[in-house]
């Protein structure tokens, strides 16, 4: 049998999906362009869709004897196509902009999923992908023999989404808060992983061999495995790393099942997940000067107090303020430049520190929001929800962008953000972020730092030095009750 | 196509994806991994092919199941991806003046 019956006409229908993808992404280098791209991306999935549904039903009807025609066939693809659109579109709608983070990661697993149930099904029916020689032997009955290529293709592919699906599954369950966001430690879990990967790639060389079912499945259940033990051990301030990394193992688990089904579009498609994943997986790691082989080994965050002098740090004096005080001092400002965390998604607190920002703008105030590259739980979270909450995009910038102006600044208002604010990272050289690069907040006239109390500490473990300086102070109090007194305080 | 050409699209791929992620702006960030997990989705094109493929034996009928499970999946992806992204960017407004 031919490889893969494709039509000319077919492959550079993929090739055009293929494209409309690149530029779906070429889209996104401005919020201006942005939706544009986005409708290139629903145009290129249709191609790829219309086209495959084209292509493979008179197939169905023509082919020789043996295969039985199933008119409900058509119903039932339709009626999956409906399903999924359904309870896609109503979870996009209703889902709140501070659950994202949770939304990626269900949605990678779901690729994954995916992946493993396509490269399951072509390992069922290899004839029906085009990537098997019919073999009559001289004793027994004939069968399909894969295609020694496609078995890589198709062993990678169950492998990359079984990893991605269970993978996905804890960073979600993590995220979502159903899982606690420590790390959890398996004693010689470095040893089991590389174990159990080496299992995996000794299959798949093995599966070139002999295509016995028994191969197939255990290469599927452990990469399921390896995918859980992966992720548990790492702790909530790596998980914009975990996100973007699941990200780019989604894409190439779309790459491997293009290459077995010889489709351009995944290839392609593949590749530019892949890496945009890779590229972010890379931005976050920078962003938190810690190796990406690091945060894989996991465990970071976990352990409170590795820092040397936090537990000393206690009774260290501290200036604590009131939403009034709060309010005065930033009315009186020129500049304020708000620094949003993590806390802020917590505490839901966008929409009031916008109308903390308009009153501001009101009184005369210059009003700026700097966004550290890991602040929150995925790469661009404070983003999306300044953005929710109209914040103009124009007010918002990028640590490089604005890390100068600190020290023009009247007031830095630290919102939820703790670990990325801290100036250990430049000084102290035993602190576990030395490296990182941090907003300078400490160099504006006055540090107002928003906090639920003086006890916790941030995801690193470590104590920050800005809480007990001379031009600080702490608001002890939720990020969003605390703003809406401020706001209140500002009539 | 044969192993060749195909891999030389994927690693031409491979560096259009690098160059055109990187001019993405951060700010864009979370849009970003939703649109790309909406067209990481293409996947729906070997689960089309399953599911349409028919079932001869038993082994075909289990893959032209597992290929509309698949369909299903995929397609959450595909409309919740888009869906969720096109919600997000029309979030993102410049001041107006």
């Amino acid at each position: 049998m031919e490889s893969i019956a494709q039509s000319p006409w077919a492959a550079l229908a993929y090739l055009v999906a293929g494209i409309c993808f690149i530029l779906a992404l070429r889209g996104l280098s401005s919020p201006s362009t942005s939706q544009r791209g986005n409708r290139l991306g629903m145009i290129g999935m249709t191609i790829a869709v219309v086209t495959t549904l084209v292509t493979h039903f008179p197939q169905v009807k023509s082919t020789a004897a043996g295969i039985a025609i199933d008119p409900l066939i058509a119903g039932e693809i339709l009626a999956a196509i409906l399903i999924g659109a359904a309870i896609g579109i109503v979870t996009a709608r209703r889902i709140p902009m501070t659950a994202m983070p949770q939304l990626v990661a269900a949605f990678h697993s779901l690729v994954g999923l995916a992946a493993v149930l396509v490269a399951c099904a072509a390992f069922l029916n290899p004839a029906a992908f085009g990537i098997a020689d019919l073999v009559i032997p001289l004793i027994g009955a004939p069968f399909e023999s894969i295609h020694q290529v496609s078995r890589i293709e198709m062993g990678l592919g169950v492998a990359i989404g079984a990893i991605t699906f269970s993978g996905s599954v804890i960073a979600f369950l993590k995220l979502n808060g159903n899982m606690g966001g420590k790390p959890i430690m398996l004693p010689g879990r470095h040893v089991i992983n590389l174990g159990l990967l080496a299992a995996i790639l000794g299959l798949i060389g093995y599966f070139v061999q002999d295509q016995s079912p028994w191969i197939f499945w255990t290469i599927t259940v452990l990469s399921f495995l390896i995918g859980f033990l992966l992720i548990i051990p790492i702790g909530g301030a790596d998980m914009p790393v975990v996100v973007s990394m699941l990200n780019s193992y989604s894409g190439w688990a779309a790459a491997a099942m293009g290459f077995t089904l010889h489709n351009s579009a995944m290839i392609i498609t593949g590749a530019l997940v892949g890496s945009s994943g890779a590229i972010l997986s890379y931005i976050m790691c920078k962003a938190m000067n810690r190796s990406f082989i690091s945060v894989i080994a996991g465990g970071f965050g976990g352990d409170a107090g590795g820092g040397g002098g936090a537990a000393a740090a206690v009774d260290r004096p501290w200036k604590r303020g009131s939403a009034e005080d709060a309010a005065f001092l930033m009315s009186q400002a020129e500049q304020v430049i708000i620094v949003p965390g993590y806390g802020m998604a917590v505490a839901q607190a966008q929409h009031v520190l916008r109308e903390m920002g308009d009153k501001l703008k009101a009184h005369g105030v210059r009003v700026k929001y700097a966004i550290h590259p890991v602040a929150g739980r995925m790469p661009g979270h404070m983003n999306v929800l300044l953005a929710e909450a109209n914040v103009p995009y124009d007010e918002v910038f990028e640590l490089e962008d604005i890390n100068s102006e600190f020290a023009q600044t009247d007031v830095a208002f630290v919102i939820g953000a703790n670990d990325v604010t801290n100036p250990a990272a430049k000084t102290d050289k035993s602190s576990p972020i030395y490296g990182m690069p941090v907003l300078d907040v400490e160099k504006a006239k006055t540090v107002l730092f928003i906090k639920r109390s003086m006890g916790g500490v941030g995801y690193a473990g470590v104590d920050n030095e800005v809480f007990y300086r001379d031009n600080t102070m702490m608001l002890l109090a939720d990020a969003k009750k605390m703003v809406e007194e401020i706001v209140k305080s500002l009539d | 196509m044969d192993f060749i050409s195909i891999l030389s699209v994927f690693v031409l791929a491979c560096f259009v994806g690098y160059y055109v992620v990187w001019s993405v702006t951060p700010a864009l960030h979370t849009p970003l991994m939703a649109v790309t997990n909406a067209i990481s989705s293409v996947i729906i094109v070997g689960a089309l092919i399953a599911s349409a493929a028919g079932s001869v034996g038993s082994a075909g009928e289990t893959a032209k199941w597992l290929g509309l499970l698949a369909v299903v999946l995929a397609s959450i992806n595909i409309f919740g991806g888009f869906a969720v992204t096109a919600r997000m960017l029309a979030m993102y407004k410049k001041k107006v003046r």
